[in-house]
């Protein structure tokens, strides 16, 4: 595979997964938003069940979604080790004119995120008991995920370690979204600045998207 | 005129003897600077003064002092060419500094561009992904007339944005990866946008970026640090052009 | 001795084309058996090298700087002359031909300048073919401006980088054969000697300028590519490292140097502010196109805001003096005019040594943002050297020394008088006269490298055996220990006087004595001058670190050092040289209303000179200059 080999191949892998699941993370919040609507966690159960409805494609969805991460994360931590390999030595003084502090800490924005991915799953989707989250059935004997979320969310440790994996992610989609266009040769000149502020604006929404409703849910308006 | 407005300076200046020995920062006090020096040429007098003392002067890389030849080649103050917009060291003039500064020098730090001695670096990298592929495979005469096939001036302004490179490196001495992407990309966006060069785009692509990362270059993670250092200012679009050849020469054989 | 420069005769239109027929060959599969060394990889260097590697010969390039995409070429901006006519405004190769000869003042050979326009022609063709962006009309066609000393549009540029483009156009080309390995590259090594085995060259001694080795190439033939010698002032506008070395090690070795006293001042150049100053910044020609050169007519008003100066109280002197040409006259009376307007008080800026350069009238009518367009780098450039803003107040602009016509001598072949060394570009001395037009250097250099030498180098290659040559010669290791003797005793010194001290010194005397303007006095003033700091150095030097080193103060010395005695033969060339012609300008020559008078009765000739040893006079050989197609005449452009 020529595109492996290849530096610019390896990052064009990247930037395609990375961007796909900012994709997801779009479906996900707009999703999540289900539990605003309704009384005590409302729609969300609804939608829950809808997106279980048939299985083989959750699995087929889930077994996507992790070779998309685990590229993301290999090829992620290779060329970061890679490039540190081609900067050996440190400036005694350095000023950076352009480089931010999200483009530069991507791997450990991209790190957090992915314990955050582990802990995400084993809390909410395989519902560890050591976590204890433990998902009933509301009144229409469907899973009751929003009575799940709003009990783990009045803990505040919990919605603490989401609202830091959220931060961390809007850090990392501010700097990745443009950072795909740039990588796949779909940018220039005029339409820089364009992707740089839809990008951190797409961060944006969703990071707000995702931290209101720990943060909502630990202030009690859920 | 010097003596009334002249400035003292603190430098901190990285001294290495060799490649392989270990380098330190070394503090000289520059005195009587004038606004109108160029900094080589305050760095002329300063080691015009170490000679006097007996203390080997700073070597550093210079030649047609007037921004062209891309020889200049330091870190100051932690940008490289000092940060001035567009403007190589030769052409970074004393008066953008002031009286009682301190300025730290160093070389350009990258594993493709060891150390020769003192702020001079070895940037054969860079020539050698040039001849891995920059260039129009033309023979010396039998080439049609300059005028058979029209360019449009377009294509013809944007190669001639891209060609402005001087190839100083400043791109990869300012990058957190030390990628040469803008440095391959301005080459490689210069001969595809033109008929000329198009035949052998994808082959081109590929050996440069091959030879890219042999030298040792990181990979590009869009910091966009290069184009704010380039000393001619150029543009990042050229990477986003060098990437996108790389896509077409994956259908191409 | 008479020289003879072996040029075709018969129709002048018929010459190089003959000639090229007559010119022997080199098999092709013997071609790699060959060696040829290049020193310098500027045009004309790159160019050679590139073009010899690909026919299949073994060729070794050199250069001191770090790359050879770093040669000073680079810094031309202007343009490039080609007789391509495209405007359709009159232009041929026979016009350029008639221009150049015209503009060197009569004192280039005939045939040398009627090849480099014929061949003009094929480097623009080959320069578009590597993917050099000139610039372009909507079209899509080649654009043309006009320059100095010609009346037709046959200026090719690249915005104000031409050289640099043409320049990473030979790179290209030699990157190309690099990778072929039909050239072996060698940068940061410097030439210090050449190697004359039986009267033959047959090789250089470099220095490697990181390790500090001394070694000898050997090879069939040696190309010097090594640029001109105006930094003997100093202050010009060479890159720091642009030296006499190689021309003079060769000239030391017996190679005959011709007419040193022909330097070009270039007129429009950032005045020296102070000191401290180590170059001078020239801004391109082509700025005169839309520039107005004028200087204040009152001597009370040249230290005045320039905007307050009313237009009456202006002297646009060159329109005034020179109608036809105006602002567009040569280079050299250019020069000559705004010295004028110094020496009369009426300079500007520090020193009063400055003129101005207005674009106010070309901004009214074309506006900046197409001025922006045309020299948008220059402004730039010319703002952060002086924190002036062109566009709203005009240029200061001063002659500095820019160029050199004079180099080794060489016949039609670029061969000099020893054979099997070939000279290239501004090295040698051939095309321009005594005055180089603007954007010709561009072309010169490039003709030489890709459509002269790859033809004429077969010649004398066919004729000799290959490979006859042994680096176990004891030449070389002469050669060599004299490299090694020569920089210990550098070292040895151990004085009190930096390198640049003395450096700094000759080229004041040297810009003053030896400048734009000369005279008896001032040029026997200089030559007892001259050994004063030639002692100087050889007594109270002090050249720090080692010889086995990275050791910039090393390199530098040996160039000054070399400076050092070169400027005496400069000198003596220009006192002989007793009329006025292009650059050369002699005070006591010259016509009523200041132009220079030449005496073609008994100066029609080349002046080339032969070393004879340390401490002996050199010796004066002659070629004399026919003229049968552009008739001697009194050079006009009033």
């Amino acid at each position: 595979m020529q595109i492996l080999k290849s530096v610019i191949g390896r990052k064009i892998l990247m930037a395609i997964t990375g961007q796909c699941m900012v994709l997801f993370a779009i479906v996900h919040v707009l999703g999540n938003s289900s539990i605003f609507m309704g009384p005590n966690g409302g729609l969300i159960n609804a939608y829950a069940e809808h997106l279980h409805a048939f299985p083989p494609l959750v699995w087929v969805f889930r077994v996507v979604m992790l070779v998309l991460l685990c590229i993301h994360v290999f090829y992620g931590i290779t060329l970061t080790l890679e490039n540190s390999a081609a900067t050996p030595a440190n400036y005694a003084v350095k000023r950076h004119l352009k480089a931010n502090f999200a483009s530069e800490n991507m791997i450990w924005t991209g790190l957090i995120m992915l314990a955050f991915i582990i802990f995400h799953i084993l809390h909410f989707t395989v519902k560890l008991s050591s976590l204890g989250v433990a998902e009933g059935t509301d009144a229409l004997g469907r899973a009751d995920v929003g009575t799940m979320v709003i009990t783990a969310f009045h803990n505040a440790g919990y919605a603490a370690i989401y609202i830091v994996a959220m931060i961390a992610l809007f850090l990392h989609v501010s700097h990745g979204f443009q950072s795909f266009f740039q990588t796949v040769g779909l940018n220039n000149d005029r339409t820089q600045c364009c992707f740089t502020g839809i990008g951190k604006l797409v961060a944006f929404i969703v990071a707000i998207g995702f931290i209101s409703i720990p943060a909502l849910i630990l202030c009690r308006f859920i | 005129m010097s003596e009334q407005n002249g400035m003292n300076l603190t430098l901190y200046v990285w001294r290495q003897k060799g490649p392989n020995a270990t380098g330190k920062l070394e503090s000289y006090q520059a005195h009587n600077v004038s606004p109108d020096e160029s900094f080589l040429e305050m760095l002329d007098e300063v080691n015009e003064d170490l000679i006097k003392k007996g203390i080997e002067p700073i070597a550093f890389d210079h030649d047609c002092r007037e921004g062209i030849c891309g020889m200049c080649s330091q870190v100051i103050n932690g940008v490289p060419h000092g940060g001035q917009d567009r403007t190589t060291v030769c052409q970074l003039h004393m008066r953008s500094f002031k009286d009682g500064d301190s300025i730290y020098i160093e070389p350009w730090r990258a594993k493709a561009f060891p150390i020769v001695k003192d702020l001079v670096v070895d940037r054969a990298a860079l020539d050698k992904i040039i001849q891995s592929g920059g260039y129009v495979s033309c023979h010396t005469g039998g080439v049609p007339d300059g005028n058979a096939i029209p360019i449009p001036k377009k294509a013809a302004d944007y190669a001639m944005d891209a060609a402005e490179c001087i190839g100083c490196g400043a791109c990869v001495a300012g990058c957190p990866n030390s990628t040469a992407m803008l440095f391959t990309g301005a080459k490689v966006s210069q001969l595809a946008a033109l008929p000329q060069g198009k035949a052998e785009a994808a082959q081109r692509v590929r050996e440069m970026l091959k030879t890219l990362e042999e030298c040792g270059f990181g990979n590009c993670s869009n910091h966009y640090e290069c184009q704010a250092a380039c000393p001619k200012g150029i543009n990042v679009k050229f990477i986003a052009k060098l990437n996108r050849e790389y896509m077409k020469s994956i259908f191409i054989k | 001795m008479i020289l003879d420069g072996k040029c075709p005769t018969g129709p002048i239109e018929k010459t190089w084309d003959k000639h090229r027929f007559d010119l022997k060959l080199v098999n092709p599969a013997n071609k790699r058996k060959y060696k040829v060394i290049v020193v310098g990889t500027g045009l004309a260097g790159g160019a050679a090298a590139a073009s010899l590697g690909e026919l299949g010969y073994n060729v070794e390039a050199f250069c001191y700087q770090d790359s050879p995409r770093r040669a000073h070429s680079i810094a031309a901006q202007g343009g490039i002359n080609a007789a391509k006519a495209y405007p359709n405004d009159g232009d041929s190769i026979y016009r350029l031909f008639y221009d150049t000869v015209k503009g060197g003042d009569f004192r280039a050979r005939e045939a040398d300048v009627w090849r480099l326009a014929q061949v003009s022609n094929n480097i623009i063709d080959q320069c578009v073919a590597q993917g050099v962006p000139f610039a372009r009309d909507y079209a899509g066609y080649l654009d043309n401006r006009s320059f100095g000393g010609a009346q037709v549009s046959r200026t090719f540029y690249a915005r104000g980088q031409t050289g640099q483009q043409l320049l990473l156009g030979a790179y290209s080309a030699l990157s190309r054969q690099i990778k072929e390995k039909t050239v072996k590259m060698f940068p940061r090594t410097e030439m210090l000697d050449l190697v004359v085995i039986d009267g033959v060259a047959k090789g250089i001694t470099v220095r490697d300028l990181i390790t500090g080795e001394i070694r000898v190439h050997m090879a069939d033939a040696v190309c010097l590519a090594t640029g001109g010698y105006v930094n003997v002032f100093y202050l010009s506008t060479n890159a720091m490292g642009c030296s006499v070395t190689a021309i003079w090690k060769a000239y030391k070795k017996g190679a005959f140097l011709a007419n040193p006293c022909y330097t070009q001042i270039h007129p429009t150049c950032i005045p020296q502010v102070g000191d401290h100053q180590s170059k001078l910044t020239l801004m391109s020609e082509s700025l005169r196109n839309d520039g107005r050169c004028w200087a204040p007519k009152k001597k009370e008003d040249s230290q005045k805001y320039p905007g307050d100066i009313p237009e009456e109280d202006r002297d646009y002197y060159l329109e005034r003096k020179y109608p036809s040409f105006g602002n567009l006259a040569p280079r050299d009376i250019a020069s000559r005019a705004a010295k004028e307007q110094c020496d009369d008080g009426r300079g500007v800026g520090p020193g009063g040594r400055g003129v101005y350069l207005d674009f106010q009238t070309a901004i009214n009518r074309v506006g900046e943002h197409t001025i922006k367009e045309r020299y948008g780098n220059l402004f730039e450039m010319y703002e952060k050297i002086t924190a002036e803003d062109a566009y709203k107040r005009p240029m200061r602009i001063y002659p500095a020394p820019h160029y050199s016509m004079g180099g080794l001598w060489v016949d039609y072949n670029l061969m000099s008088n020893i054979p099997g060394l070939f000279v290239l570009g501004e090295a040698n001395f051939s095309v321009h006269g005594a005055n180089r037009l603007g954007a010709s250097a561009l072309m010169q250099g490039l003709a030489d490298g890709y459509f002269v030498i790859p033809y004429t180098i077969s010649g004398y290659l066919a004729s000799i055996k290959a490979g006859d040559y042994s680096a176990d010669h004891p030449e070389c290791k002469k050669s060599i220990d004299d490299v090694k003797a020569n920089i210990n005793k550098m070292f040895s010194i151990e004085g009190k006087k930096t390198v640049s001290e003395i450096y700094r010194a000759l080229g004041r005397v040297m810009w003053e004595n030896v400048g734009m303007a000369r005279s008896k006095e001032s040029l026997e003033e200089a030559l007892k001058e001259i050994p004063k700091f030639r002692e100087e150095f050889w007594n109270d030097v002090n050249v720090t670190g080692e010889g086995g080193d990275f050791n910039q103060q090393l390199e530098n010395a040996g160039r000054v050092a070399d400076f050092l005695e070169f400027a005496e033969l400069m000198t003596r060339d220009a006192l002989i040289r007793e009329e006025s012609c292009g650059g050369h300008f002699r005070i006591e020559h010259q016509m009523p209303d200041g132009e220079a008078k030449r005496d073609d009765e008994n100066f029609c000739h080349v002046t080339a000179w032969e070393y004879k040893g340390v401490g002996n006079a050199p010796e004066q050989h002659r070629e004399p200059l026919k003229f049968e197609n552009v008739h001697l005449a009194v050079r006009s452009y009033k």
